[in-house]
């Protein structure tokens, strides 16, 4: 099953590559990865989807937070989370089909971001697998091209994370458990 | 005062208490080597750069405090890799600082450029690549820092030429923080209450103790302990000499080649005190196996240690000094009433490790004819009584040198115990000897792990560093051979090692003294003689070539699959 973590990282040269280099060290294929910057410009915010073993979970957790340049590191695989994703996708489409594309576009609340002869661009977000099914409509149009940010997820609680469900913030778990 | 980026190095170095450093010249840190010229902190030039690492590291396994080489950029700082990883693997405080080509042509596959940033990444604690002479100070303070607390490692600054070119004011850095790093030394009260209750419920309790004891200082603590608790003390081979091996409660090693009694008393006991240890294979075996009648309690002040290989049943993160003061508090209180009810188990149980003991001490057969390599060692051990330094290479004679010498302290026994990096031994030895001027240094190697030092002869004799070296030269890979014999039906490939060279015409070529012996009579004086002369010596003995390391838990095995002694042998491997 896919693990989910969010990671907050010191905003410096290689600290991705630190994180991602814990994970390729071990075999692991990432899955998606989104980072940006945070409101603290020092650090910024990374999403990581990745394939592990369920009992490699925990290891791979505190093996992360061992970087020098890892703030905090949250395992939201299992926590109550609002996770979306944004794709941008261009279809090819023909005159008699533009309506019918755009309706549909509409029950997936995507929008046309550009528009061309025989194409539209589309914008959309939510969970992975609404956008899945989003892509399998858009199929029937014609050929499609695609590109996905992967999944950038929040826990649900309160603003500085102190009521996190099952979310464990294991900055405070280092100091002994 | 305006100083270039060099003079800052050594400035910082110097403020971090500095006063040797390892290394080797080249392009891109000249203006490094410019300022060491007239600096009052002394550099040895070792002649691989790798054996500077190695040097380096020796120096802070023997004296505690951080051990520091330089490299240039490209081949030079590859070529420390190996001696990183190794640091890494056994916490070991080194800091790497290498040249970079200059800014502007990084990337632009320059002459001896590597990305050094890159590939030092994974075998360090942490790395800098430092283009802004405004950070340099900053990064060389923050390297030391994270090298030396926490659980140690080796920290890479690596700088670009223009950097130590420039210049800028050195002013020393306030105090260091960084977000991201936090270190938590005193364990969770709550927790070590419950640990003190734990260890008085045990019947059979056992300390694992390891390199965390040599890192934290926490010998004293552990004796403590031991004598409070009345239990076991079992080391790693990176935790020998944490109790003094002639303390009564003291088992030496356990594992895979650890001794009967040692290996037995885990698996029949009901309680694991692990303190600053990783559980690491060739302790463990085949983890199903491992102590499973034992509850884990585990101390280590690294959280990714906790749970890594084996569950622990409690978990104490925190510096096992730290914890072990407050630990043994708690027990002395309590021992008087807590700890009476079980104190007549642990004395039943002691008793019963010491007949263990007896039944199966170490046991090879001895000879008139041949030098056996348990001979050598226990010789060596005769002339160090437990206050020598020696630095182990890797094979075979590192390991009977773990069962059979004694260390009376910590920081005497300096081996490449995760990495098992050969050629360790002797460029380790220079670093010990550098940190260590009075004490007796034997650097102690295989006929193998020799040959790939023999350059650092040079140094030995350019510094007249009087470091013993002694080869137990049995011909072969000693340690491959081994397992090509027990597992490999006999197949010896590629592990014979001929043409060694004269000893004496050898160590002649440097202007040192050597010889060779092979028979049983000559070997004390041999030794006596390396000890009595007031230089480095080079002593080749000649051992019996087919000789095996007993006992051996063959690899992924399990204790009750230790093999004890040769004659048993065939058994296992038809």
């Amino acid at each position: 099953m896919q693990q989910l973590i969010s990671i907050l990282v010191e905003n410096k040269p290689g600290a991705l590559m630190r994180v991602v280099g814990v994970l390729s060290a071990r075999g692991y294929n990432i899955e998606s990865l989104t980072v940006a910057r945070t409101l603290d410009p020092e650090l910024s915010r990374m999403t990581i989807a990745v394939e592990v073993e369920a009992a490699m979970r925990p290891l791979l957790v505190k093996q992360i937070l061992r970087l020098i340049n890892v703030v905090q590191i949250l395992d939201l695989t299992d926590a109550p989370v609002v996770c979306r994703e944004l794709m941008l996708v261009k279809v090819e489409v023909t005159d008699q089909m533009r309506e019918a594309l755009l309706k549909e576009a509409e029950i997936f609340r995507a929008r046309v971001v550009d528009a061309a002869p025989g194409a539209y661009t589309l914008e959309a977000t939510g969970a992975s697998e609404k956008l899945e099914a989003f892509l399998e409509l858009l199929r029937n149009y014609g050929d499609i091209e695609v590109i996905r940010s992967g999944a950038m997820a929040m826990p649900r609680s309160t603003v500085d994370g102190r009521r996190g469900g099952k979310k464990k913030d294991l900055k405070n778990v280092r100091t002994d458990t | 005062m305006l100083m270039n980026g060099a003079r800052i190095v050594l400035e910082a170095l110097a403020r971090e208490g500095v006063d040797v450093v390892f290394g080797y010249p080249g392009g891109a840190n000249m203006p490094i080597y410019d300022q060491l010229y007239d600096h009052h902190i002394r550099h040895i030039l070792m002649r691989h750069e790798e054996n500077a690492a190695f040097a380096a590291s020796g120096y802070a396994r023997s004296t505690g405090k951080v051990g520091v080489c330089f490299a240039t950029s490209g081949p030079g700082a590859t070529n420390l890799i190996t001696g990183l990883v190794d640091a890494q693997m056994d916490s070991i405080p080194v800091v790497a600082i290498t040249g970079q080509v200059p800014r502007h042509l990084i990337g632009r596959d320059a002459f001896q450029e590597a990305d050094v940033f890159g590939i030092t990444r994974a075998c360090t604690k942490h790395n800098y690549l430092v283009k802004d002479i405004d950070d340099l100070a900053q990064a060389i303070h923050e390297a030391f820092h994270i090298a030396s607390t926490g659980r140690p490692g080796p920290v890479l600054v690596d700088i670009t030429k223009d950097v130590q070119n420039a210049k800028l004011a050195y002013h020393a850095p306030g105090p260091i923080h960084l977000r991201g790093y936090k270190v938590s030394l005193e364990g969770h009260a709550g927790q070590i209450r419950k640990a003190a209750q734990m260890i008085w419920e045990a019947d059979r309790p056992y300390v694992y103790a390891g390199g965390g004891i040599v890192a934290s200082g926490a010998s004293e603590e552990l004796r403590e302990l031991a004598e409070m608790v009345e239990a076991p003390v079992a080391e790693t081979l990176m935790g020998l000499g944490s109790l003094a091996s002639e303390h009564p409660y003291c088992l030496n090693m356990l594992g895979m080649h650890g001794s009967y009694a040692a290996n037995t008393a885990i698996s029949n006991a009901d309680l694991l005190i692990a303190l600053g240890v990783r559980f690491d294979d060739r302790v463990t075996g085949r983890l199903e196996a491992f102590a499973r009648h034992a509850k884990v309690l585990h101390v280590d002040i690294d959280p990714a240690e906790i749970g890594k290989n084996r569950l622990a049943d409690l978990p104490i993160v925190g510096d096992v000094k730290h914890v072990l003061r407050k630990l043994n508090k708690i027990l002395e209180e309590t021992k008087a009433t807590e700890g009476a009810v079980k104190a007549d188990s642990r004395r039943q149980w002691m008793a019963q490790i010491r007949g263990w003991q007896q039944q199966h001490p170490l046991l090879y057969t001895p000879s008139e004819t041949e030098i056996k390599p348990q001979t050598l060692v226990q010789e060596i051990d005769r002339l160090s009584g437990g206050e020598a330094i020696v630095c182990a290479d890797v094979g075979q004679h590192q390991m009977w040198a773990a069962q059979y010498v004694r260390f009376n302290h910590p920081r005497l026994w300096i081996n490449s115990g995760g990495l098992g990096s050969m050629g360790f031994g002797l460029p380790a030895a220079i670093g010990a000897q550098m940190g260590n001027p009075g004490k007796t240094v034997f650097a102690l190697a295989g006929d193998g792990g020799f040959q790939m030092s023999i350059p650092e002869l040079s140094t030995l004799a350019s510094y007249g560093l009087p470091v013993k070296i002694v080869i137990l030269n049995n011909g072969y890979l000693g340690m491959v051979r081994q397992w090509q014999e027990l597992f490999h039906n006999r197949r010896y490939s590629s592990v014979e090692l001929d043409c060694f060279p004269d000893a004496e015409k050898l160590a002649g070529a440097y202007g040192m003294k050597g010889r060779t012996v092979a028979q049983p009579r000559e070997l004390r004086p041999a030794l006596q003689e390396a000890l009595d002369e007031p230089g480095p010596y080079l002593l080749n003995v000649k051992v019996s070539p087919e000789e095996n390391v007993y006992p051996i838990i063959p690899s992924g095995g399990a204790v009750n699959e230790m093999i004890l002694f040769e004659p048993q042998k065939e058994a296992v491997s038809s």
